[in-house]
């Protein structure tokens, strides 16, 4: 994946699509940064309704933080398992991160349903319209990323990928270290500067 | 365990007629493609436009209702915006940019082809909105809360929505394939201070989209929920606010207008040096200032916003980054002119255009000063002065440079000269039309016509400028017409052109016209900015790369036509329910299944 | 053989100039910014005739060298390769320097203009402007007085205009008094203006916001300080009583015909609607439907008999009303002075 290798060779190079990959999510980092600055603009703001203070709890997403670290992480054993050699283990491994990213969702599906009955739903103020985009569009960000991995995980069964040939994994890494991160800054936006109130 | 490599099929797929120019992913073809649909929807934007100058020419016409009115002028802005102008410089970049900097193909040929489908498609989705319930008439800038449900209740607000989503996705395909096929596959020995400006304009356009799309489809989304899931981004009686549509519209709709022109700026400085046969004056000039007006393009957006309310200093900030921004420009300029002068300079129709496009780019930049100057812009905004403003720097610009790089690239593409006493008439009419139709807007503006009127009172004293106005508009549409019938009878039967019949400076004159599907038989070794003219005027010889792995061209595809048209039946189904939502869904996962699995090479 | 080419282009750019300047003297009847009536309208076309003679030499300049250039360096037959030159710093630097000079100079009296025109004065008129899809309410808080698509300043004195909206983005602009202010839902815009000449000013939204956009118009009238008292005296005062008999059936009307719903009338306990404008005074008023229609009695027989017709979109309906009630109406509505 270098640049014209000499000064009188060409090689055509098939195989860019990590750099196509860094491109697309620095786009989407500019997509997450509208839409995070939406719930900053509007905080406050609401005319009516619960305060999110009262009814954001720490504890849930602290765990769903941890989860989808942990996620991160399997995803990278994911990736060594298979630099090595080991198909078996990555996609274990894959399927370990797609587990705990499904685990993500199962209490990010708990707290929406515990905030529907306190009286927040998208429609209710400014606070449940931004707080409900925010974290319904990051949610849609790792079900696509869940897919993308199995879809991955579904090839490795077919017996694709090895030690020399693994940049699908690679790219489903990478976005999935994205989405991560990008939660991590919900998590510190949303969550964290209001009930530890660091305005 | 075996371990499979993807394998090259043992016999690329081949397909013929209608069906190899639906799959193709060569980018030529692609190019060609977009050129083609972007000409057909300038036609259409055309119209509108003739329309909505038939409405103005008289006070109290009645020509159209303000109903339609206002979809045509809203469709007006959008389709010349995004179905004509972008996708013809990424037609036009898609075509050229390989053959520039010494590739055989685009880094992504199937993503490419996606884009192109996408763009297409999303035409096609976005005009039926006048025959599906109303065509959006908000404006191409669809302010809130005037087109939330209360305010716009028809479908048409919601195929604009959709439209641009997929237009959006379109763009930043396309731009992922510039950056990564000009950072990694570029001849050996073109070295970035060597790269055609096209080239630089092509790459600095690919990062303005990259980062400035989001935050329009971040708008969409936001406005699409309050319009029907009862969310409150815009509306203030829940605590939202329409200024947080303006801010995030403009953030992508400032860097929109460069990306408009830049590409344009690139044609020209291609056409100058050929047709004055000197090199380009102040290279590392002009490359920097095309690189600066793409920064600096993102810190003006609010100046679109001057009369909101915004306290002065934040007024006076946006106003001195629009001030600053004239600075790389007029740089451009001075050197575009010091490129012609000394010159030998050939008169033809691409310089002809390429002047035209100096010469009225000079005025719409220097209305742009006025409207940068806070104060003036008070009088002036959302006047016709701003629309005489636009159309200087968006027809007299974009337009003109497309139509220049059209004459300049049609023989290398179709192998056939145009015709040239048809291309003086067309410039004529061009020029002339342009400047009876929008120069007399800057004056009407002054005198007190707001824009986005379907009629005027009969005692405002503007009757007789629209009048002239209107006539101008007719006189480019005659233009336009000529060149289409120059287009379609150049390639039936123009003179053949040869593989360089402008004694050209750069790589796409080394190849045939037009080129093999390959682009050249063997890739030349760069040594300067202007390989051909060191071959052909500075006794320099051509030296050529070897590929050890020789080369093989990427098959065609038909998952991306069908992942698009999934994408585009999924849109109607976000307008009209479940039934063609769950179709879409269900093409496009089978295009995608079809393509992960089609192999890479 | 090229001889064809050469197209007049000096001839075009002279005759666009002459055109302008006829068209600029031709149109004295234009609400124009380039003859304020007001101290902060003045600010603004200072600059602008600094900005418009700085832009007038560089565009002579830069269009000449263009247009030189290529008329100079046709190629002719005879020529050879010209000198082959690649640039020069010293052009660059003076190319980059001269307009970034240009510019900074116009950037501080930009600068100056706007703090001025941004700071309010401490003692004003104060007016209050609502927009409406597609009207524009006018209050006069401190005076009690409220009207609608007109209003009235005393020439002289500060005004200070406070701009709100009922539903969507309108901006109120009257060029020969002032720049234009934008009215957002949600938001309060403050403006002043000093008006230095008497007269009669038209004013447009200049914000797209809907489908009668283009005719949501209306009048400022610039009074003498005595002018103008006896206009808010007159405006005070309770609606006049009808005194004929066919102003007296259009008085009952009025209170069941379904205008009672949107309309308020001071003085007429069952009139008071408030998404229409107010009709106390409406026949003191110059026009009516918002800039529209001269104020008369066949216009306000042809607005109410199908106010849609009139102004399309508009909010006020098409009432099943007979000829005869229609002429009852109108002969209360135009004694409402």
């Amino acid at each position: 994946m270098s640049a014209p290798a000499s000064h009188d060779t060409y090689v055509m190079e098939h195989d860019h699509r990590k750099l196509g990959i860094w491109i697309f999510l620095a786009s989407e980092v500019m997509f997450f940064g509208a839409v995070i600055a939406t719930f900053v603009v509007f905080r406050g703001r609401s005319t009516s309704g619960p305060d999110p203070r009262e009814v954001l709890t720490l504890l849930v997403p602290t765990i769903m933080t941890l989860v989808l670290l942990t996620s991160s992480v399997t995803m990278v054993m994911a990736l060594q398992a298979i630099q090595g050699g080991n198909r078996t283990r990555m996609w274990q491994y894959l399927v370990a991160t797609c587990i705990l990213g499904l685990v993500f969702l199962g209490l990010k599906a708990t707290e929406y349903t515990h905030l529907f009955s306190d009286g927040i739903t998208p429609s209710a103020n400014i606070f449940g319209s931004v707080y409900f985009l925010t974290t319904g569009l990051h949610a849609a960000h790792v079900i696509v990323g869940i897919i993308w991995i199995l879809a991955v995980v579904a090839k490795a069964l077919r017996g694709g990928f090895s030690a020399e040939n693994y940049l699908p994994v690679e790219m489903a890494g990478l976005y999935w270290h994205f989405v991560d991160l990008i939660w991590v800054a919900i998590f510190m936006v949303v969550y964290l500067t209001d009930q530890l109130k660091f305005m | 365990m075996t371990t499979q490599v993807a394998t090259l099929p043992a016999k690329p797929r081949e397909y013929t007629g209608v069906m190899s120019w639906l799959t193709t992913v060569d980018h030529k073809r692609i190019g060609l493609m977009y050129a083609i649909a972007s000409m057909f929807f300038l036609l259409v934007g055309g119209l509108e436009a003739e329309i909505i100058r038939t409405q103005l020419a008289q006070a109290n016409l009645k020509i159209v209702n303000p109903d339609l009115y206002n979809q045509i002028f809203t469709m007006h802005g959008t389709t010349m915006i995004f179905l004509a102008v972008m996708p013809f410089m990424a037609g036009l970049g898609n075509y050229f940019v390989p053959l520039l900097v010494g590739a055989r193909d685009m880094a992504y040929p199937r993503l490419n082809a996606l884009g192109l489908w996408l763009f297409v498609l999303a035409g096609i989705f976005l005009n039926s909105s006048f025959f599906l319930g109303g065509a959006p008439a908000a404006g191409w800038f669809g302010y809130a809360p005037l087109t939330s449900m209360q305010y716009s209740n028809t479908n048409g607000v919601d195929f604009w929505i959709w439209g641009l989503e997929l237009l959006g996705v379109s763009s930043i395909t396309a731009s992922i394939n510039f950056v990564v096929t000009i950072i990694w596959m570029r001849a050996p020995g073109l070295r970035f201070n060597r790269l055609p400006i096209f080239v630089w304009t092509n790459l600095t356009t690919s990062f303005l989209i990259l980062f400035a799309m989001p935050s329009i489809a971040a708008a969409l989304i936001l406005l699409f929920l309050d319009r029907h899931f009862g969310t409150f981004f815009f509306d203030s009686s829940g605590g939202g606010d329409p200024l947080l549509w303006q801010h995030l519209f403009w953030f992508f709709g400032h860097p929109e207008v460069y990306i408009m022109i830049l590409p344009a700026m690139g044609i020209i400085s291609e056409i100058l040096p050929v047709f004055s046969k000197k090199p380009l004056f102040g290279y590392t000039a002009v490359a920097y200032s095309s690189v600066a007006i793409g920064f600096i393009g993102f810190t003006v957006w609010a100046h679109h916003m001057f009369a909101v309310g915004m306290p002065p200093a934040i007024d006076a900030a946006f106003s001195l980054a629009s001030m600053i921004i004239a600075v790389p420009t007029a740089i451009k300029i001075f050197n575009w002119i010091a490129t012609l002068w000394g010159g030998s300079i050939n008169l033809k129709t691409p310089l002809l255009f390429a002047i035209g496009f100096i010469s009225l780019f000079i005025i719409g930049g220097l209305s742009g000063i006025f409207l940068a100057t806070v104060p003036i812009d008070f009088q002036v905004e959302d006047t016709y002065f701003v629309v005489g403003h636009l159309h200087y720097v968006l027809f007299g610009g974009s337009v003109f440079g497309i139509v220049a790089g059209i004459y300049y690239w049609f023989p290398k593409i179709t192998g056939r000269m145009m015709n040239e006493k048809w291309g003086v008439v067309h410039f004529i009419l061009q020029f002339v039309g342009m400047n009876l139709a929008f120069f007399p807007m800057h004056i009407v503006g002054i005198l007190g016509m707001p824009r986005r009127i379907y009629t005027y009172g009969a005692n405002l004293g503007w009757d007789t400028i629209n009048l002239i106005e209107t006539i101008g508009a007719y006189t480019i549409g005659i233009g336009i017409l000529i060149f289409l019938y120059n287009l379609i009878q150049s390639w039936r039967s123009g003179a053949v052109a040869g593989n360089d019949p402008w004694d050209g400076d750069t790589l796409e004159w080394a190849t045939s016209s037009p080129p093999p599907a390959h682009n050249f038989e063997k890739i030349p070794v760069v040594t300067g900015r202007r390989p051909m003219w060191d071959v052909k005027h500075g006794g320099q010889k051509m030296d050529y790369a070897v590929e050890p792995h020789g080369f093989h061209m990427p098959p065609p595809s038909i998952w991306p036509l069908i992942l698009s048209f999934g994408l585009m039946i999924l849109m109607f189904g976000m307008i009209f329910g479940v039934i063609p939502l769950v179709i879409g869904l269900v093409i496009f996962v089978a295009g995608l299944a079809g393509w992960i699995n089609q192999p890479a090479i | 053989m090229h001889s064809s080419h050469k197209i007049p282009l000096n001839k075009i750019l002279l005759a666009i100039a002459s055109l302008s300047v006829l068209a600029l003297a031709g149109c004295a009847g234009s609400p124009t910014m380039i003859s304020p009536a007001s101290e902060n309208a003045g600010m603004i076309t200072n600059l602008f005739f600094i900005l418009f003679a700085i832009a007038v030499v560089v565009f002579v300049i830069v269009e000449f060298l263009l247009f030189y250039s290529v008329i100079r360096f046709r190629r002719k037959s005879t020529d050879g390769m010209p000198e082959q030159i690649h640039g020069n710093t010293k052009f660059e630097i003076a190319w980059t320097a001269a307009p970034a000079i240009v510019l900074a100079i116009i950037f501080v009296l930009t600068w100056q203009t706007l703090s001025a025109l941004a700071a309010l004065p401490t003692d004003s008129l104060k007016i209050t402007v609502t927009g409406h899809q597609w009207w524009w309410e006018v209050s006069y808080p401190d005076l009690g007085v409220l009207t609608a698509n007109e209003i009235h300043m005393p020439v002289g004195k500060a005004s200070t205009l406070t701009l709100e909206s009922k539903d969507v983005i309108h901006s109120f602009w009257v060029p020969e008094l002032g720049g234009k202010m934008d009215l957002i839902p949600g938001h309060t815009n403050r403006m002043w203006m000093r008006p230095t000449q008497v007269g009669q000013y038209h004013g447009q939204c200049a914000e797209f916001c809907g489908t009668s956009h283009a005719n949501m118009r209306f009048e400022v009238f610039v009074d003498t300080p005595d002018q103008f008292d006896a206009w808010v005296a007159a405006q005070k005062l309770p609606a006049v009583t009808p005194t004929t008999d066919l102003a007296k059936q259009g008085a009952q009307i009025i209170t069941t015909a379904g205008c009672q719903a949107c309309h308020s009338i001071n003085g007429v306990s069952a009139m008071i609607g408030k998404v229409g404008p107010n009709l106390t005074h409406v026949a003191s008023r110059q026009q009516i439907a918002s800039g529209l229609l001269d104020f008369n009695a066949d216009n306000l027989r042809l607005w109410i008999s199908n106010p849609p017709a009139v102004k399309p979109g508009s909010m006020m309906p098409k009432l099943a009303l007979t000829p005869d009630q229609i002429n009852a109406l109108v002969a209360y509505i135009t004694s409402l002075k």
